[in-house]
């Protein structure tokens, strides 16, 4: 579903271009869970807003496949129109956009570019409401402004109710388990458990092992200095979790982990 | 970050899509301006003697001022002997008594505007009085309003069927000394509105005109009298859109609103004149001054205004609360683009006891384009238990723009109570890209932040303005389920 090569990204610094990413090769199949995780400033978060589109970073070199097109050519929204999805780690607040207003124009955008019909506002608030449940969450959040006034577990239970909405081909999770406390984390994480489908691949990027306790990822890749330094299963976090980020290195050269899953 | 800028540059620089011209036959005055001119203009429209006079009155005290430069607006110097005061579509002589009448040129101008005429005006329940240039073209569910004693026609019919009330109401809101554009204009208004809504009535339409600017270097002097009697309720519908013209074109007119006891009026605009090329040439110059005064007590006066358009916006849409417990409400959405200008606010007098007033200003300027609010908000000696909450809100789309807050507060009774908010923001990268993730194009994600950002004034504006208002932002707002 998901291939990238190679791939070099920098971010323009007012004077100089500092590279960030510096030869990622990883491979995500459909019906997949992976799971980033790495020290901070190691390029995790970049990562995932490269593959959402994200204009502030500069790709220098590599490619990335996504269902077959080339996703470096494609503007953000054609990304998320073919079911790339990024739940963002600060969702951005918007005042004065109803959530459920931006919810409604979302799906409706992805609906059209799959040429199905637009929902109508009953069917609309029907599906919706079934999500709410899931994620355990208030009705009233449907109708206030767009992240604004939201505490920090209701913006990324939001960002996993859009999920959950726009069912998108590729979810990708940017520490969406950052800030919550236990409660909020298994919402947030039965939510994205419920979306595991043979047809759906999810990216988990996180620092901790935490979430993947609830989410069981099939593979686990640590980055280090913008580099897969080591890849391997559900045991490879555990690790982590025990003997921290320091025994790992960062790859000279070249790439060592490229899973071929 | 650069291709993001890039990329808003070229949402916020679509061109004006209502540029087009109406080949009509006009019947002018020579271009300048002195007491002949007048003269001619007067008997040109059949006016009583008492029209004539203040007319001539407001001319002469005109020749006393100078052009105000205290707004925040550069132009070159108006030349006011190189305007045409007087223009008229030919085919008007001997006036339309019925639609069939109208030049058809003329209908299809505002059928191209999406003005409700015929059969859609029914469907949209709006009485349209329809000004082209300088006089109405047509005026329609007269009879509708006549059987509940409501007169809603052009400035020069009232002139000519109630000039009683014509004269008994004009310039009491406005004197004809007020200031430079006022008073020019009360020398020299060729047409506008004229309401009266009797004691105790309910207007049951939302009235409504177009204004068009047309021919060739008219400036338009447009007259608008509103009156609602003792009781009585009214909502006014005023919208723009004027034809692609390379040259600057004046306009100042003057809208007075009179609310008695127990009386309410709410004036909605929707201004989207010409605001010139993106080089900043051409484009209206719109010097308004609107004032209603709350006469009688327990009136209440709203403005609600969404300004998009001329190259320079001069206006102030004011409430004098006169009465007791009169109420005075401002809401505003101004939009600067290119090299748009507008220093656009209100004034709320507050003159009688326990009156309150209400402002909520949203500014957004883009590409070189610069908004400044400018609001007075004044308690005199005499109104104990005054209240006023003023809101203030900027946004600023790109880097070259500039937003302005001038707020003036004058306190003269220590019972009351006035808040002052302000804020300024940007549309962020972060919200645009927050947008595009989740499927919709740059173009529909600055539409919904920016209406988003204008919510609070738009939900003030009534039904089928509000989608006028959005579509001038160039978006769909926020549906029902919203």
């Amino acid at each position: 579903m998901l291939e990238i090569r190679n791939l070099h990204v920098s971010i323009d610094d007012g004077t100089t271009m500092r590279p960030i990413l510096r030869g990622i090769d990883l491979k995500v199949k459909a019906g997949e869970v992976h799971a980033i995780m790495g020290p901070n400033a190691s390029g995790k978060s970049t990562l995932a807003q490269v593959l959402a589109g994200r204009e502030t970073y500069t790709v220098t070199a590599g490619e990335v496949v996504f269902a077959g097109d080339d996703l470096l050519e494609m503007a953000p929204e054609e990304r998320a129109r073919a079911g790339i999805f990024l739940a963002f780690q600060y969702p951005v607040e918007i005042p004065g956009v109803a959530n459920i207003y931006l919810l409604k124009a979302a799906l409706n955008a992805v609906r059209k570019h799959r040429g199905e019909p637009e929902l109508d506002a009953m069917d609309f608030l029907a599906l919706v409401k079934d999500k709410l449940k899931l994620m355990e969450m208030d009705q009233d959040l449907l109708y206030r402004a767009v992240n604004e006034g939201f505490s920090g577990g209701e913006k990324k239970r939001n960002e996993i109710l859009q999920m959950a909405v726009l069912e998108p081909r590729l979810a990708i999770l940017d520490e969406t388990d950052s800030g919550l406390d236990i409660d909020a984390l298994k919402v947030v994480a039965k939510g994205v458990e419920a979306m595991r489908s043979p047809g759906r691949a999810i990216i988990l990027v996180t620092h901790y092992q935490r979430l993947l306790n609830y989410v069981v990822p099939d593979y686990v890749h640590v980055l280090v200095h913008g580099r897969i330094a080591r890849s391997g299963g559900r045991e490879l976090a555990l690790e982590l979790e025990r003997d921290g980020y320091a025994g790992i290195e960062a790859p000279a050269s070249g790439n060592l982990a490229g899973i071929a899953a | 970050m650069t291709t993001a800028a890039y990329e808003l540059d070229d949402l916020i620089s679509q061109g004006y899509q209502h540029g087009f011209f109406t080949d009509v036959e006009t019947d002018a005055v020579p271009r300048g301006l002195n007491e002949d001119v007048i003269h001619v203009i007067s008997a040109k429209k059949n006016e009583p003697p008492f029209m004539l006079a203040w007319r001539l009155k407001a001319y002469r005290h005109w020749l006393t001022m100078t052009e105000p430069h205290w707004a925040t607006v550069k132009h070159p110097a108006i030349d006011y002997q190189d305007i045409v005061y007087y223009s008229a579509p030919k085919s008007m002589k001997n006036g339309p008594r019925s639609l069939e009448e109208v030049d058809p040129e003329l209908l299809r101008m505002y059928e191209k505007l999406g003005v409700p005429m015929q059969e859609r005006e029914l469907l949209a329940g709006v009485a349209v009085d329809a000004v082209f240039d300088s006089v109405s073209v047509a005026t329609t569910f007269k009879d509708k309003l006549a059987d509940l004693g409501i007169i809603f026609c052009s400035f020069s019919e009232a002139v000519q069927a109630h000039p009683d009330l014509v004269q008994q109401y004009l310039g009491t809101v406005v004197p004809y000394t007020d200031n430079f554009f006022a008073t020019l204009n009360s020398a020299v208004f060729t047409d506008g509105s004229f309401c009266y809504i009797p004691p105790g009535v309910r207007c049951p339409m939302e009235l409504s005109t177009y204004f068009r600017i047309n021919a060739k270097n008219t400036g338009q002097f447009e007259r608008t009298l509103i009156i609602a009697d003792r009781g009585a309720y009214v909502s006014y519908l005023e919208g723009c859109t004027a034809p692609m013209r390379d040259e600057n074109q004046l306009h100042a007119a003057v809208v007075e609103l009179i609310a008695l006891e127990g009386a309410q009026i709410k004036y909605s605009t929707v201004q989207n004149w010409y605001p010139g090329d993106k080089d900043g040439k051409g484009g209206i110059y719109n010097f308004v001054t609107k004032r209603g005064e709350c006469r009688g007590n327990d009136s209440k006066i709203s403005w609600t205004q969404v300004e998009t358009g001329s190259a320079i916006t001069w206006k102030y849409p004011s409430v004098i609360l006169r009465g007791d417990n009169s109420v005075g409400e401002f809401h505003s959405v101004a939009l600067t683009n290119h090299y748009q200008q507008a220093d656009t606010g209100t004034k709320m007098i507050h003159l009688g006891r326990n009156t309150r007033s209400t402002i909520v200003s949203k500014g957004i300027s883009a590409g070189h384009g610069s908004n400044a609010y400018r609001g007075r908000v004044l308690v005199a000696k005499s109104a104990a238990g005054a209240r006023n909450y003023t809101q203030c809100d900027s946004l600023l789309l790109g880097d070259r723009c500039a937003a302005h807050t001038f707020p003036y507060i004058e306190v003269k009774n220590p019972t009351a109570k006035v808040e002052h908010e302000a804020s300024t923001s940007r549309i962020g990268e972060d919200q645009l890209f927050y947008c595009q993730s989740r499927g919709l194009s740059a173009e529909d994600a600055v539409s919904i932040i920016v209406n988003g950002f204008c919510k609070e004034v738009f939900k003030e504006l009534p039904m089928e303005f509000a989608v006028e208002a959005q579509k001038l932002l160039g978006v769909s707002l926020e549906g029902s389920i919203g």
